[in-house]
C-alpha cells in the first residue's frame, strides 16, 4: 500500500447560508492520479481552495503526509446555520497561509489562469524559484548568492526545456496562445518542487488534439518529477484515461467513489450529470 | 465642564457633523459606484465656497444660492466626463491618480484665480440670526444644518429606494456590466450620481463656509479627507453610515478642541480611520465583498 | 565593434560627462549656485521618486505616506546634525531636552539613522494597514503621513522638534558631489534590490497577489519588506532635504509634497526606475525653467501676456499632469528602462519611418 499524500477528512465550507462543500473526506494516496469530478457548482474549486489554504473551512481537517495542514470548527454565527452532517467536529484551529502549504508541497494551478500577466516566460517560472532560495534580502540585493541565482535560472531554463517552452523564455506571458499559458502554469508550480500538484481544470478550453496532448503531458510529468496528481476535470475522456481513482461531488456532497470503470457504471453519478428523471 | 457648555460643544459639533454628513455622501456615492475614492470631491466642496462668494457679489442670496448650486454640480459633471469616464477600463491606480490629479488642478487653480489669500465669506442674513434658550447662544445656521442633513438623507434615502434612478444606481453599484445588459444607461447613472454628490456638497459648503467665514484654495483638502473618514467609518457604500460617521467625527473633533487638543484633532480623524480599518474594514453599516479565486 | 563594447564606452562617457559637469559647477560656486541648486533637489527628489516607485511600481502597493516618512528622517537628520554650540539659539523659545542637547552625528550618520527611524515607523504602521486594500492603503499612508506631521508639531514634542519654529542652522552640503553620491548609492541599491530575487517576488505579488501565495511567497513579509525599504530610502532623502534646505517645519510636509513626489512617478512612467530620475530633473528643472510663467512682467516678442502671474505655473503643472494620466499613461520610460539599445533603436526605427515615407 503506497504512502498516504493528502488526507482529507469532513471538509466542509459555509458561505453564509450555502454549504459548497459539505462534509467531503477524500484520500490521495503516493503516486496516484485522483481526479475529482461533478457538474458545474458542485464545490470542486471551493474544495481546492481550502486545501491549498485560500479559504479556511468551517468544519474540517486536511493533512498532508500525516502533517495536519488545516483544522477548523464552525464559530460562532456558523455553529447556528452550520448544517453539515458531520462525523466529527474538532476542537483545535490549524490554519496554514497558502504560501507556507506550497513550501510544504502542494502546488496548483488556477481554473482562470493567473500568470503573472506582464512579467516574460522565464520570470514566471524563476518567481516559483524564489521560495527555494535560502539568501535573505541583503544578501540577494548584493549579490551575495551568486551561485544559488544560477542554479535556479538553471533549473527554470531545464524546466521550460521539458514542458517546451524554451523557444518562448522571453515573451510576455499575457502573449502566449492558451494551451502555452497553460503549459506554462504548470510548469511554474513544478518550480516549487511539490510532491503533490493539483490541476484545476488543465483541459477547459482545449480542443481534442490539445487534450490528447495534455493526458500524456500530465502521465510524463507525474512519472518525471515523482508527482501525486489531483485533478479537477470536466473533460470525461481525459479524466477517464489518466485517472487511478475517481471521486464524484453534487452539490457540494460526495456522491460516488471509485476506479474509472465503476465510475462510469454508477448510476447517482449518470443521473447527477443527466438529471433524474421525474417518476409521474 | 458645565451641562451649558457641554451642550453648547455638542451643538456645535453636531453642526460640524451635519455638514461632513453631507459631503460624506458624496464619496459614499461615488465609492460605491465607481469603486474610487473622489480625491476631489473635497475641492469641488472649496470652490462651491468661491462660486458662492461671487454668486453674492451680484445676486440676492436667494438666487445666489441656485447659482453656486448648479455651478458646483456643472464642474462635478464636467470633471467626471473629463477626468473618470476616460479610465473606466484603466486600472484603478491609474483612475486613483487622476482623482489626485484633479485634486492638485483644482487647489492650484484656485491660487491661481483667487490667490491663495483666505477670502471672506458672504452673510446670508438670515442663517447669522443669533438665537438664546436656556444659556445657550447660538445661530440659526447651527441648528439648521443637522436638521436639514436629516431632511435632505431621507429625501434621497426615497429617491435611491423609490424611483427607477435610485434602482439604476443600485444596479450599477453591484454589477456595472449587468446592468449594462440589463439596458441601464450606465454613463448617466454615473452622471446622476456625480450630480447628487456635487449638490449635497454644494449644500454642505454653504452651512460649512457660513460658520467659518473664510474660503482658501486648501480649505477643501482636509475637511475632505475627513469626511472621506466618515465615509469609511459608516461603511462604504452605506448613505445612513455615510451620516452617522459625519455626525461622530464632527462631534469628536468639536469636543478634542474644546479640551485644548487642537493640535492632534485631525491626527485624531485618521487614527480613528487606521483603528476602523483594522478592527471592522467594513464599517458600521458596510456589506463584506469575497474576492472570487 | 559589437553592441556590447558600444555600450560600455558610451556608459564611461555618460559618468565622464555628468563628473565633469559637476566637477565645471563646483569649481565656481558663486556663478551656478542657480544650477546647483536644481541639481541637488533633483537628485533628492529623485531618491524618493525612485522609493515610492518601489512600493507602487514594482510591489503595486498605493502609498501616499511619503511627506510623513521624508519628515522623520529630515527631523532625526536635522537634530543630530545641528552643530551643539548653535542649538541654544535655535531652540531659543522652548529650550532643548537635556539628553538631546550634546547629541551630535555626522552627516552620513545621521542620515542612516533618519533611515532608520523612518524605516521602524514603517515597520510598525505596515503590521495593520498593509492587509488593507489598494484605495483604502492609500488613504491609510496618507493619514499616517499626517499624524505624523501632528505629532512633530505637538507642543509635547516642543523640547524636542521645536514645534511650531522648526529646525534651523543645519549645516549645508559640503559640495555638489556629496548629494549626487548619496542618491547614486542609494538608487542604485534599490536598482540592485529590484532585480534580485525578492524585486522579482515584488513584482509577482504586483501582477497577482493569489498567484504569488501559491508560488510560496508570504505576502505580508514581502510587502512588509518592500515597505520598510522605501520608508529607509525616502527617510534618508527626507534628511538630506533638510540639508539641502537648512532649515525645516512641519510644513514642509505637507500632502501637496507628496503628490509632487507622484508627478514625478506618474510622468516618468510607474515602474521604471531611470523614468523616476529623468522625471526629477524634468521637474525641477522645469520650476526653474517656467519661472517666467509666475511673472507677471514677462513679455513674449514685446506682447504682454495677461495668464502670467504667480500661481500660473503650478496650473500648468497640474494640467500636466492630468494630460500625462489622461493621454499618456506611460509616462516617459512607460515600464521599461533606459538603455542604450533602446534609444538606438529608437532612432533607427525614426529614421526607417522617414525612408519609407520617401518611397511611397
Amino acid at each position: 500500500m503506497a504512502e498516504n499524500v493528502l488526507h482529507v477528512e469532513n471538509m466542509t465550507m459555509q458561505f453564509g447560508g450555502v454549504v459548497a462543500v459539505n462534509n467531503l473526506s477524500l484520500d490521495v494516496n503516493e503516486g496516484e492520479i485522483v481526479a475529482l469530478i461533478g457538474p458545474n457548482g458542485a464545490g470542486k474549486t471551493t474544495a481546492f481552495n481550502m486545501i491549498t489554504g485560500v479559504y479556511a473551512p468551517t468544519n474540517g481537517k486536511i493533512s498532508f503526509k500525516g502533517e495536519v495542514m488545516l483544522e477548523n470548527h464552525p464559530q460562532g454565527k456558523m455553529v447556528k446555520n452550520y448544517l453539515g452532517e458531520n462525523d466529527g467536529m474538532y476542537d483545535k484551529t490549524i490554519v496554514k497561509t497558502p504560501d507556507q502549504i506550497t513550501k510544504l508541497g502542494i502546488a496548483r494551478t488556477f481554473q482562470n489562469i493567473r500568470l503573472f500577466k506582464s512579467l516574460t516566460v522565464f520570470d514566471n517560472v524563476l518567481i516559483a524559484r524564489h521560495m527555494c532560495s535560502k539568501a535573505n534580502v541583503f544578501s540577494a540585493t548584493f549579490r551575495l548568492n551568486k551561485r544559488e541565482e544560477q542554479a535556479n535560472r538553471e533549473k527554470t531554463l531545464e524546466l521550460l526545456r521539458m514542458v517546451g517552452l524554451e523557444k518562448e523564455k522571453d515573451e510576455i506571458a499575457s502573449s502566449l496562445p492558451y494551451g502555452k499559458q497553460r503549459r506554462l502554469e504548470i510548469a511554474r508550480a513544478l518550480a516549487t518542487e511539490p510532491e503533490l500538484l493539483l490541476l484545476d481544470e488543465p483541459a477547459a478550453g482545449m480542443n481534442p488534439q490539445e487534450t490528447d496532448e495534455l493526458s500524456e503531458f500530465i502521465l510524463k510529468i507525474k512519472k518525471d518529477f515523482h508527482l501525486t496528481v489531483l485533478v479537477i476535470e470536466h473533460h470525461m475522456e481525459l479524466v477517464m484515461s489518466i485517472s487511478d481513482r475517481i471521486y464524484v461531488l453534487d452539490f457540494g456532497k460526495l456522491i460516488a467513489q471509485g476506479t474509472p470503470e465503476v465510475i462510469q457504471n454508477d448510476s447517482k453519478v449518470i443521473s447527477a450529470y443527466l438529471g433524474v428523471q421525474e417518476d409521474e | 465642564m458645565s451641562a451649558t457648555t457641554f451642550a453648547q460643544h455638542l451643538l456645535t459639533g453636531i453642526s460640524l457633523g451635519g455638514a461632513y454628513a453631507l459631503i460624506a455622501i458624496g464619496y459614499t456615492m461615488v465609492y460605491g459606484i465607481l469603486r474610487l475614492i473622489n480625491f476631489a470631491h473635497g475641492d469641488i466642496f472649496m470652490i462651491s465656497g468661491y462660486f458662492m462668494i461671487f454668486a453674492m457679489a451680484s445676486f440676492p442670496w436667494f438666487i445666489a444660492i441656485p447659482v453656486a448650486l448648479i455651478g458646483t454640480v456643472i464642474l462635478g459633471v464636467v470633471i467626471e466626463k473629463a477626468a473618470y469616464k476616460p479610465l473606466r477600463s484603466a486600472p484603478r491606480m491609474s483612475i486613483m491618480i487622476s482623482a489626485i490629479g484633479v485634486s492638485y488642478l483644482l487647489e492650484n487653480l484656485a491660487t491661481y484665480l483667487f490667490t491663495a489669500i483666505p477670502k471672506a465669506y458672504p452673510e446670508i442674513p438670515f442663517l447669522k440670526k443669533i438665537l438664546t434658550f436656556g444659556g445657550i447662544t447660538t445661530s440659526l445656521v447651527t441648528l439648521l444644518t443637522p436638521v436639514l442633513t436629516v431632511v435632505l438623507v431621507v429625501l434621497l434615502m426615497q429617491l435611491i429606494n423609490h424611483t427607477k434612478i435610485g434602482m439604476a444606481m443600485r444596479a450599477v453599484s453591484k454589477d456595472t456590466e449587468a446592468s449594462r445588459l440589463m439596458g441601464i444607461k450606465v454613463d448617466n447613472t454615473i452622471s446622476m450620481t456625480f450630480i447628487i454628490g456635487c449638490l449635497l456638497a454644494g449644500i454642505g459648503a454653504i452651512l460649512y463656509f457660513t460658520d467659518r467665514m473664510t474660503v482658501y484654495p486648501y480649505s477643501g483638502s482636509l475637511p475632505g479627507l475627513k469626511c472621506f473618514v466618515a465615509a469609511v467609518l459608516g461603511g462604504i457604500g452605506s448613505i445612513p453610515g455615510a451620516v452617522i460617521g459625519g455626525f461622530i467625527i464632527g462631534i469628536c473633533e468639536t469636543f478634542l478642541v474644546a479640551f485644548g487638543y487642537s493640535t492632534f484633532s485631525d491626527a485624531f480623524t485618521f487614527l480613528l480611520l487606521i483603528i476602523i480599518l483594522l478592527v471592522r474594514p467594513t464599517g458600521l453599516f458596510g456589506e463584506a465583498a469575497t474576492d472570487k479565486v | 565593434m559589437n553592441k556590447k563594447t558600444r555600450n560600455t564606452i558610451l556608459n564611461i562617457l555618460l559618468v565622464a560627462l555628468v563628473v565633469g559637469l559637476l566637477c565645471f559647477f563646483q569649481s565656481d560656486t558663486s556663478s551656478h549656485s542657480y544650477a546647483i541648486s536644481i541639481i541637488e533637489r533633483s537628485v533628492i527628489y529623485a531618491v524618493v521618486a525612485v522609493a515610492m516607485n518601489l512600493l507602487n511600481g514594482f510591489t503595486g502597493l498605493f502609498s501616499l505616506g511619503q511627506a510623513g516618512f521624508m519628515a522623520i528622517g529630515a527631523y532625526v537628520t536635522a537634530i543630530l546634525t545641528i552643530p551643539v554650540e548653535m542649538r541654544d539659539s535655535v531652540y531659543y523659545m522652548n529650550g532643548i531636552a537635556g539628553w538631546l542637547h550634546d547629541l551630535h552625528a555626522p552627516m552620513v550618520v545621521a542620515l542612516l539613522i533618519g533611515g532608520l527611524f523612518a524605516a521602524a515607523a514603517a515597520a510598525l504602521i505596515g503590521i495593520p494597514i498593509l492587509r488593507l486594500k489598494s484605495d483604502y492603503l492609500a488613504i491609510a499612508t496618507l493619514g499616517f503621513a499626517e499624524i505624523i506631521r501632528a505629532l512633530l508639531a505637538a507642543p509635547m514634542m516642543d523640547q524636542i522638534t521645536n514645534g511650531s519654529y522648526g529646525l534651523n542652522n543645519i549645516p549645508g552640503f559640503k559640495n555638489i558631489f556629496q548629494p549626487v553620491a548619496l542618491a547614486v548609492i542609494c538608487i542604485g541599491i534599490m536598482v540592485l534590490l529590484i532585480n534580485s530575487s525578492f524585486g522579482r517576488a515584488f513584482k509577482a505579488i504586483r501582477e497577482d497577489d493569489i498567484a504569488a501565495e501559491a508560488m510560496g511567497i508570504n505576502l505580508f513579509h514581502h510587502k512588509e519588506l518592500s515597505f520598510v525599504i522605501s520608508s529607509f530610502f525616502t527617510g534618508i532623502a527626507g534628511g538630506m532635504l533638510a540639508i539641502y534646505m537648512r532649515s525645516i517645519d512641519t510644513k514642509t510636509f505637507q500632502v501637496m509634497l507628496t503628490y509632487n513626489i507622484l508627478l514625478i512617478v506618474v510622468l516618468g512612467g510607474i515602474g521604471s526606475v531611470t523614468g523616476s530620475v529623468i522625471g526629477s530633473f524634468l521637474i525641477n528643472g522645469g520650476q526653474e525653467w517656467l519661472r517666467f510663467l509666475d511673472d507677471d512682467t514677462f513679455k513674449i516678442m514685446g506682447v504682454h501676456i495677461p495668464l502670467f502671474r504667480p500661481g500660473f505655473r503650478m496650473v500648468v503643472y497640474s494640467v500636466l499632469l492630468m494630460v500625462v494620466v489622461l493621454f499618456w499613461r506611460r509616462g516617459i520610460m512607460g515600464n521599461n528602462e533606459f538603455s542604450w539599445d533602446g534609444l538606438f533603436g529608437l532612432f533607427k526605427r525614426k529614421k526607417k519611418k522617414v525612408s519609407a515615407g520617401g518611397e511611397s
